[in-house]
């Protein structure tokens, strides 16, 4: 397996985007920010199929366009936090110009590029290049050197927000950084496991970390394992069975994690109360779960 | 940009040009199912937006497109699979809003499904080799080529979905709005937002059959979104949500007729300007208010 140098490529960048998504990811989560990263791997659609329409490098307009839409989020949603409509509102509008733009590539180009648009939806992690793995490979330690460095204020700053603001953290500087960040790693995974499928990198081994451990530095290294581990095992399985794409199988494994967490972690006496509560009548009703 | 179109092409006679849509029964069929659509779409997306589930939304529709491709595979009607998998995932949605422990967590479990969905797609995609050249069509749509059996279908789930909203739509907007007080006053909130994602899941099943798996999402969220800022009024807001949604999808349908360009395109641009100015008009409209509140001081 080693042998083959796409899949040496294949291995080194995954593991580092693994890495940067399973750090970004947890934090994402904690900051009940997924639907954001939702947002951007649509732009990184639209963004990847913008450049190549007009003739620029399509990675400088992913990357542009990733950073940007995670500045412009982090903009809108600071004066109310919990606007999803906005932010679904935006990312369907983008989502149209990328289908836009998907038509005009696509009958502008020969038939040869007809599959650009699956491979931006969908990632091509066999077809890395060994400057597309040093350039992966670099970005990644710089957006997980970086958030690590500002990890404990923004910690605090999403824990409380309020109490953060008044001993000086600056808050919402924070918030604006960390969105940008996630920009860039959205870039990134979008290259690995393509626009659509990032989000999963993003979530769910955050969320299995999350149910996992409540301390932050354990759950920020279990969430880098989990997300490094499905993209290891996902590549190899994709490279025994050359008929899995890749992108499919690394996701389905951080999420089969993630639901194996779950299974774990679960109380199932809750779990029937909850069945037995849905029919009941509303005065059996009574919410303990928080 | 318009000149360079098919057929006659547009012209500045109106009437002709409404005359030239409806002359060919592709295009009164895709009219006829993009106005259900943008009705069942304008309707539910209604309380989508004021339940502030956008996210689910968003996951639901996107699990069309692994129900449609599933589908495929198994050599089984298209229908089966969205529905199939629309209704599948309105429960596993439903499971993972009554395990609520925190905004994040939920997140995170909706994300990861919306995930897997995607994955599962494209796997079953690339295990059915030669659909690669369906699959723009799946996932962006295509009002074009609809049977009028398709219509039919359409009608039925419309009318279903329409008369579920109708019965539980007052005792939804009240458990939607204030849900500790619906519940101590007896409106069974679970049932109800369990009932509502599934009814979500039927339209969405069916939206996603004429609009691709993920365009949906423009009919649901837009024209809602643009109602919820216009008017908190419940009736008034879900009949400016359906008004926009079927202007915006005609006109759309119209445009791409007579260019280049696909549907999708025309109608969430069209969707997101309406958008932009009826938050334009809420800005302007406040203005006046504001200042008058700072004048007296707060109430």
């Amino acid at each position: 397996m080693f042998a083959h140098e796409f899949m040496r490529n294949a291995l080194i960048a995954g593991t580092f985007v693994g890495l940067a998504c399973g750090v970004v990811g947890y934090f994402v989560v904690l900051r009940a920010q997924v639907f954001a990263g939702d947002a951007l791997s649509h732009v990184a659609f639209t963004g990847a199929l913008a450049a190549a329409v007009l003739g620029y490098n399509v990675l400088a307009g992913l990357f542009v366009a990733t950073i940007l839409g995670g500045v412009v989020m982090g903009l809108l949603g600071d004066r109310a936090r919990a606007d999803d409509a906005t932010i679904g509102t935006l990312f369907a509008w983008t989502l149209g110009l990328g289908v836009l733009f998907l038509s005009i590539f696509t009958t502008q180009s020969s038939a040869g590029n007809g599959t650009a648009g699956v491979r931006v939806l969908f990632g091509s992690i066999f077809g890395l290049s060994g400057t597309d793995v040093r350039r992966s490979v670099l970005l990644a330690l710089f957006a997980v050197v970086v958030l690590l460095a500002i990890a404990r204020p923004l910690l605090y700053a999403t824990l409380d927000a309020a109490v953060a603001a008044a001993q000086g953290v600056p808050v919402r500087a924070l918030g604006l950084a960390f969105l940008a960040l996630l920009g860039l790693v959205a870039a990134q995974a979008t290259q690995a496991v393509g626009a659509l499928l990032l989000l999963g990198l993003l979530a769910a081994p955050a969320g299995a970390a999350h149910r996992l451990s409540t301390h932050p530095y354990r759950g920020l290294a279990l969430s880098a394992a989990f997300s490094t581990g499905s993209v290891w095992l996902g590549l190899t399985l994709s490279y025994v069975f050359p008929s899995l794409p890749p992108s499919s199988m690394v996701i389905a494994l951080a999420v089969g994690v993630y639901v194996a967490t779950l299974a774990v972690t679960a109380d199932p006496r809750a779990a029937w109360q909850r069945l037995a509560n849905l029919g009941a009548a509303p005065e059996g009703a009574h919410e303990h779960s928080h | 940009m318009l000149e360079a179109s098919v057929f006659q092409g547009l012209s500045w006679n109106v009437l002709s040009d409404v005359q030239q849509l409806f002359s060919f029964p592709f295009m009164v069929n895709a009219l006829e199912a993009g106005t259900i659509v943008a009705v069942m779409a304008g309707v539910t997306g209604w309380f989508m937006v004021l339940r502030r589930q956008t996210f689910a939304g968003h996951t639901l529709s996107v699990i069309a497109f692994p129900g449609a491709a599933a589908a495929t595979y198994a050599g089984l009607p298209v229908a089966f699979g969205y529905f199939g998998f629309c209704g599948f995932g309105a429960l596993a949605l439903a499971g993972i809003a009554g395990t609520r422990r925190s905004l994040g967590a939920e997140s995170a479990a909706i994300g990861s499904l919306q995930a897997l969905a995607l994955a599962l797609g494209f796997l079953f995609v690339s295990l059915y080799h030669g659909i690669l050249n369906g699959l723009d069509s799946l996932l962006f749509g295509t009002f074009l080529g609809i049977t009028t059996d398709q219509v039919t279908v359409l009608l039925a789930a419309a009318a279903v979905t329409l008369v579920l909203v109708g019965i539980a739509g007052r005792p939804l907007f009240f458990a939607s709005v204030d849900e500790d007080v619906a519940r101590a006053g007896g409106v069974p909130v679970r049932l109800l937002g369990f009932g509502f994602l599934l009814v979500l899941g039927l339209s969405v099943a069916e939206t996603s059959q004429i609009t691709g798996a993920l365009l949906v999402f423009s009919l649901l969220v837009t024209p809602a979104a643009t109602a919820h800022q216009i008017t908190a009024q419940p009736g008034l807001g879900i009949a400016l949500s359906v008004a926009i949604a079927l202007a915006v999808t005609w006109l759309g349908l119209a445009l791409a007729y007579f260019s280049i360009y696909p549907v999708g395109f025309y109608v969430t641009s069209l969707a997101f300007g309406v958008y932009v100015l009826a938050r334009l008009w809420r800005v302007l409209a406040e203005r006046p208010r504001t200042s008058a509140r700072l004048a007296t001081g707060p109430a």
